[in-house]
């Protein structure tokens, strides 16, 4: 017992700081993608929503290929795709080099394009759930069409979509061990390197699935919070 | 009632006409595009469809594809035998049993499956000497045997969590009118409530599918060579980015079509739920 505490403090004899900044780029991963993948996702959502059926079918086209891959395979076609691309645009311009994909970039391009697909169903569910009247209030009122979307629609969106887009921020929250995979030194990255230097395997790889259930019982409890003063308005009535 | 029109004798006026509005711009201009990437993706694989890569490793593909189809079929199948007294302990009254069974299922969906299977194929190492001593260390150390384990285990606390969800959703008045009917409790559960409940759970069970074909490419992490892990291997020995491509294709069509079919036998099964 006391061994695997020293093995976790923090300083020369422990993995303790090691860990840390694991969850560090683990959490940071996430936070950086859910603002791209958030916009992106309610963009497709739009799209879907659209009268338009060449709007509607490229939009679905999307997210069928997003929510058909693995993401594991996302990953990997965006970290070798876009490092062989922009080769292959070097070399158009007479340049040889070696071109390195940033991995927390790749990370966060794929984590969007997955996330915003699966937040793309999320948004589109909470538009159906928003009657026509609304609109056509709006619309009666003198607004246009952005200011009915803004201040009429998005606010009761949110509210709606709020519970399906938690379940997709615990989602997101552990699909960025996969980028472990492409050299992040994320939570698992850093879990693994310290169980083979200690050959601890099982306490630190059980250390961090405990971080990740932390991580995940925060995000929970911020959740539910957020989830309350959306619905701030409707205790009054 | 609108009169008819005397030139064409249709009762309804005109549609209006089709306008290019922005949102149409838009939407057609993102079709030429995805027409011309699907066009480009087309053409590329036909062209290298003789090409030597293909030669090379469509053999690796075909096995790397029917180790996935036995990793997920395996796991799926001992998930749901598992899941089942894990939701019945669950939903017990009794707290010995409900209290483990929901931590165990708060932990394996509330941690990411990589590190689950970390934590079982290296971690299986820590206890080297323990396992050896009941005979079980051959089984783990094998990766193959530690991937479905862990699967099973992690798909089978998804899978309790549907079948609870769905056998609690049936509504009350579903046993209190079985017992009015002088029905016993076991009869009740397995010709009344169960087949109801099984209905609801269709979507999410076949949601569950897919998680876990996707899911198994987690495989190839641990030197299992399923279709994941033939792609890595045909790029890391080609440098040919057209394994991943490959791969790309052979994951939709395996999705797309077990969604298909799967919404087929859903609409076919609850035929008589629509109104």
């Amino acid at each position: 017992m006391n061994e695997a505490l020293t093995l976790l403090s923090f300083g020369e004899q422990g993995w303790g700081d090691t860990i840390a900044f694991g969850v560090l780029v683990t959490v940071s991963l996430a936070i950086a993608t859910l603002p791209f993948g958030l916009v992106l996702g309610f963009l497709i959502a739009l799209a879907k929503n659209s009268s338009e059926p060449s709007l509607k079918l490229a939009a679905n086209i999307y997210t069928t290929i997003f929510r058909g891959l693995p993401e594991l395979l996302t990953l990997f076609l965006v970290y070798f795709g876009v490092q062989i691309g922009i080769q292959q645009g070097l070399k158009l311009i007479g340049v040889e080099t070696y071109v390195e994909v940033n991995s927390f970039v790749a990370g966060m391009v794929a984590l969007s394009l997955v996330f915003s697909s699966y937040a793309s169903e999320a948004f589109l569910s909470a538009f159906r759930g928003i009657p026509q009247g609304q609109y056509e209030g709006g619309y009666a009122l003198g607004l246009s069409r952005y200011k009915t979307m803004t201040l009429i629609i998005f606010p009761q969106l949110i509210r709606l979509a709020l519970p399906a887009l938690g379940n997709l921020w615990l989602i997101l929250l552990k699909e960025t061990s996969l980028v472990s995979v492409i050299g992040l030194p994320d939570l698992v990255r850093e879990a693994g390197i310290a169980a083979r230097v200690t050959k601890e395997p099982f306490l630190f790889f059980g250390i961090a699935c405990l971080i990740y259930l932390v991580l995940a019982m925060i995000s929970s409890t911020g959740l539910v919070r957020i989830e309350r003063w959306s619905k701030r308005g409707e205790t009054a009535r | 009632m609108i009169a008819a029109n005397p030139q064409t004798g249709r009762q309804r006026p005109p549609a209006p006409p089709r306008t290019w509005t922005n949102t149409r711009i838009l939407g057609h201009v993102l079709m030429v595009l995805w027409a011309v990437s699907g066009a480009s993706l087309v053409y590329y694989l036909s062209s290298n469809v003789a090409s030597p890569f293909v030669a090379k490793y469509w053999p690796d593909f075909v096995s790397g594809f029917l180790v996935t189809l036995e990793i997920v079929g395996l796991s799926l199948l001992f998930g749901l035998l598992l899941s089942i007294p894990v939701a019945a302990a669950r939903a017990s009254k009794w707290k010995i049993f409900s209290r483990p069974a929901y931590a165990y299922v708060y932990f394996f969906r509330g941690t990411p499956l990589l590190a689950q299977t970390f934590l079982i194929y290296y971690g299986a190492g820590s206890f080297r000497a323990e396992l050896e001593a009941v005979g079980l260390w051959p089984l783990f150390r094998e990766a193959y045997f530690c991937v479905i384990f862990a699967f099973s285990l992690n798909t089978a606390a998804y899978q309790a969590e549907i079948l609870r969800g769905s056998i609690q959703n049936v509504s009350k008045g579903q046993w209190e009118g079985a017992a009015a009917l002088g029905l016993s409790k076991p009869v009740t559960f397995f010709k009344v409530i169960l087949p109801q409940a099984l209905m609801v759970a269709l979507r999410p069970y076949g949601n569950e599918i897919i998680l876990m074909i996707k899911g198994s490419a987690i495989a190839s992490i641990v030197t299992i060579y399923d279709l994941m892990g033939e792609t890595r291997r045909a790029y890391s020995r080609s440098y040919d980015f057209q394994a991943y491509i490959w791969a790309a294709v052979a994951y939709l069509m395996i999705v797309e079509t077990l969604r298909r079919v799967w919404d087929r036998i859903e609409a076919h099964l609850t035929k008589h739920l629509v109104r």
